[in-house]
């Protein structure tokens, strides 16, 4: 029997839908033109950068061409760890994690031995387009891989969990925890089988998980109990998330935040249509959370302002309280 | 926001009213039926006149089909390189004549023409009853004439019953006196009965038409009698003793002048290619008669000639397809590979039928992800792999073609019909899926866009969709309409539904 919800209660809900958040919440808020800033990851390094401020994972290199391959081979022969990723990829599709060396081979997260020839064959795939959005040509970049706030350790298996923050017009609007499981290989996205917690905008807390669209109360391969989660430095990571809307001039976004031992919240990436899971790990829907949102932006244009509201609103005790005089 | 959506709505409810509304004023004061009817065979007559020139300039001269047969002409199409064309209208026939000043070689010229029987059996107007001249007839055939028509005359009481037994006496073949008549004459039968009748003061001319055989290739014209009989025109038919026009009989021409001359030309030979093929009647009769009257019809897709309408029939049901496509993913929530893929699939299914279709679509692409599957390891450039898929695409194609017409199952011939791009890009973008998401999401987007396609292909393969889509080509306007309004749909997706099914704890 598939148990279903009826239309009625999402709506009361405030659940968005793939409809919605196309029309209502994407097309109306992100000019197209500004894509490009978000969809290419060197662009989105560039201005966080040069705009922002906000610190990133630093770049080790670029390959645009089948023949720097093999420089770029040689290049890399002493970095003990490196990400490589398509520049215009999405979705976790086509992330190549090595975090160590044994002799002249490379070791993935999942403790699998590869060798050049095996990296020399994901950068011609990278760069014929494979991983990338209409299977355009890319390039391929690499970076410096992060090494992860310890006090998150339980909560990942074999992969750096992100915070993927949505924003609108500066006002951090829901917030999860992804955090990467056996199934997911090591990638945090959630429709690969990543575990979502759902943080509490006011405190970073954690106050749901899911996995493929099913609540979950710990992680399946670590077994970490995720409903104690507190994610450190959480007024750093919403201050950073909440930065991207004015540098990138896309009002709706999705910030990738990840959380260095040495360099705290460092921005991974952003996303121009985030996914809508992150509403069933947080139990809410965003419609409702957007009306205040945009009684929030109206009210104030200070960026501090704006933050400290939405945290007010939307915080966890706020949202129980609405909750329950639903039921 | 508020203003776009407004824009649309306005735009799309024009576009939605407008076609209905032109369906339902063709439906209502045009009298276009809104349902498919009785379907009526429609013959496309092609004739071929070929000849070996002799010397000088050419000319070719055809008498085009009667009006007033009993038949209506849909279309006609001259085909005659090179040659000066012409049609010659008198008061009351029509003649095409083709004009050369020096044809070297042995040279087809074509008439063709689309047909169709109108069920009214319509005797011409103002045929001369006179009597044919006979030939000058010798003593002993004068005597033969005189002894054998009188014999008959006995025998009947009316000129009907004359004309039956004269036509049975010739058709029996064992007749001394008719033998002893046409070994005299050195004449046709046809020929010896006019005289007969002409002789029994009968008046008569001939009957040159087809007999209309489907899939017939090298047919010729027929000959057939028409007789004055008590007081009617009555077609015979010598070759069985018949009386009465036949059926599925294509009459060419009424009288006996010459149906083709060629000058400076020997050898020339007329034949005839008869394809039939089945159309909704009452449209076609509608649409022919009031073409003149309104001009809107004479801007219809009847306008072109029938091939090009056959194309349309298959292009104006892509729209339908389309709106399938755009509902599924858009109100249901399926995911399919690629928007449109769906579409290109149904339309492989209409060629193959259904589940022929599907089995092949199904057998080809698993052994082409299987065969790509091995050339992913070997560290190709995804161009070549790409190029190397369709190879072996095409190679599968050849094999299942091979196999299956050895085994005599004539219908995975089909395979054919697939576009073999279509097939090798699915391949390509389902390998990567598997290697990027699993055989999961493969499944998903795998049997969605075969679900789409499919749905697809029952709604493009409906006969009452199929009718108004061409008799009505006005509702792609509402199918437009519709469609615009998808796009600005904002409610939930049916998988949604399931998707956020967690959510129900809350509520
Ligand atoms: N520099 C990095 N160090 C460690 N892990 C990384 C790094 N970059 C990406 N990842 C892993 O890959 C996942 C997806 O990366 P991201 O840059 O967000 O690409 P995508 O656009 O495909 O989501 C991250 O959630 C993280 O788990
Ligand atoms: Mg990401």
């Amino acid at each position: 029997m598939i148990h279903l919800v009826s239309p009625k209660t999402l709506r009361s809900l405030g659940i968005v839908g793939m409809n919605q958040r196309n029309i209502s919440f994407i097309g109306k808020n992100n000019q197209r033109k500004n894509y490009r800033l978000v969809d290419d990851k060197l662009l989105t390094k560039q201005i966080a950068i040069d705009k922002g401020g906000i610190p990133v994972p630093e770049l080790y290199g670029v390959v645009s061409y089948l023949f720097e391959i093999e420089s770029f081979l040689k290049k890399i022969r002493h970095r003990q760890s490196f990400v490589i990723k398509p520049v215009q990829g999405s979705g976790g599709k086509g992330i190549l994690v090595v975090t160590g060396r044994d002799g002249d081979k490379y070791i993935k997260s999942s403790g699998a031995r590869i060798d050049d020839s095996d990296i020399r064959h994901h950068i011609t795939n990278t760069l014929a387009g494979l991983y990338s959005l209409g299977g355009r040509t890319d390039k391929a970049m690499v970076e410096g891989l992060i090494d992860f706030d310890p006090a998150l350790k339980a909560y990942s298996y074999e992969g750096v969990p992100d915070i993927r923050v949505i924003v609108f017009q500066g006002v951090p609007l829901m917030a999860m925890m992804r955090c990467a499981t056996h199934k997911s290989d090591g990638k945090a996205n959630l429709h690969q089988g990543a575990v979502g917690v759902g943080l509490d905008i006011a405190t970073g807390k954690s106050v749901c998980a899911v996995q493929n669209g099913v609540v979950v109360t710990e992680h399946p391969d670590t077994g970490a109990v995720l409903t104690t989660l507190q994610v450190p430095d959480w007024d750093k990571i919403l201050e950073l998330a909440a930065s991207c809307n004015a540098m990138t001039g896309l009002g709706y976004i999705g910030a990738d935040v990840v959380l260095d031992r040495q360099f705290g919240p460092m921005l991974l990436e952003l996303n121009a249509r985030p996914g809508l899971a992150i509403q069933v790990a947080n139990q809410a829907g965003l419609r409702h959370r957007m009306v205040i949102a945009q009684a929030i932006v109206a009210s104030t244009d200070d960026p501090a302002e704006r933050i400290s509201l939405a945290k007010q609103r939307f915080g966890a005790l706020v949202a129980a309280a609405t909750t329950t005089s639903f039921g | 926001m508020v203003a776009s959506r407004t824009q649309i709505g306005i735009i799309a409810g024009g576009l939605i009213l407008f076609g209905l509304g032109l369906t339902l004023y063709k439906s209502i004061s045009l009298g276009l039926p809104l349902l498919p009817e009785k379907y009526q065979d429609v013959w496309t007559v092609e004739s071929k006149i070929s000849f070996y020139p002799t010397d000088g300039p050419a000319e070719v001269s055809l008498s085009l089909p009667e009006n007033d047969n009993g038949w209506v002409i849909l279309n006609e199409n001259f085909a005659s390189s090179g040659f000066g064309f012409t049609v010659a209208t008198t008061e009351d026939s029509r003649a095409a004549l083709w004009t050369k000043q020096t044809v070297s070689d042995f040279t087809t010229v074509y008439y063709k023409t689309q047909v169709y029987d109108q069920d009214a059996v319509r005797t011409p107007q103002n045929l001369s009853e006179e009597l044919a001249d006979l030939p000058r007839l010798s003593d002993t055939q004068r005597k033969a004439f005189d002894l054998f028509v009188k014999q008959l005359r006995e025998k009947s009481t009316s000129d009907t019953g004359f004309v039956v037994l004269l036509l049975q006496e010739f058709a029996s073949g064992n007749n001394q006196d008719v033998e002893f008549i046409l070994s005299d004459l050195h004449e046709s039968r046809v020929n010896a009965i006019r005289y007969l009748l002409t002789f029994a003061g009968i008046p008569s001319h001939l009957l040159r038409g087809i007999q209309l055989e489907d899939g017939r290739r090298r047919q010729v014209l027929s000959t057939l009698l028409e007789a004055f009989i008590d007081g009617h025109w009555v077609a015979l038919n010598p070759a069985d003793a018949s009386v009465g026009m036949p059926g599925n009989f294509y009459l060419w021409k009424r009288g006996d002048d010459a149906v083709l001359t060629v000058l400076g030309g020997e050898k020339s030979s007329l034949e005839f290619a008869l394809v039939k093929n089945s159309v909704p009647i009452r449209t076609v009769v509608s649409m022919e008669q009031r073409s003149e009257e309104f001009a809107l019809l004479d801007f219809s897709i009847y306008a072109l000639p029938v091939e090009q309408q056959g194309i349309f029939k298959g292009l104006l049901l892509i729209p339908v397809a389309a709106l399938v496509v755009v509902f599924m993913r858009v109100v249901v929530g399926l995911s399919t590979s690629g928007t449109f893929m769906p579409i290109l699939i149904a339309l492989a299914l209409i060629q193959t039928t259904l589940l022929v279709g599907l089995a092949i679509f199904l057998v080809v692409v698993g052994a082409g992800l299987w065969i790509r599957s091995y050339l992913s390891h070997m560290n190709l450039l995804l161009v070549s792999r790409v190029a190397s898929v369709v190879i072996v695409v095409i190679l599968l194609m050849a094999a299942i073609a091979i196999v299956s017409y050895k085994l005599g199952i004539d219908q995975a011939l089909t395979v054919t019909f697939f576009p073999t791009i279509i097939l090798a890009w699915t391949i390509e973008r389902m390998s990567i899926l598997w290697e990027e998401e699993g055989g999961h999401e493969v499944f998903i987007q795998g049997g969605g866009s075969l679900l789409v396609a499919v749905l697809a292909y029952l709604v493009m393969s409906n006969r009452f969709i199929e009718h108004l889509t061409f008799n009505f080509p006005e509702l792609l306007l509402t199918l437009l309409g519709v469609i615009l309004l998808l796009g600005k749909y904002t409610g939930y997706r049916l998988s949604e539904l399931y998707r956020f099914r967690e959510m129900k704890k809350l509520a």
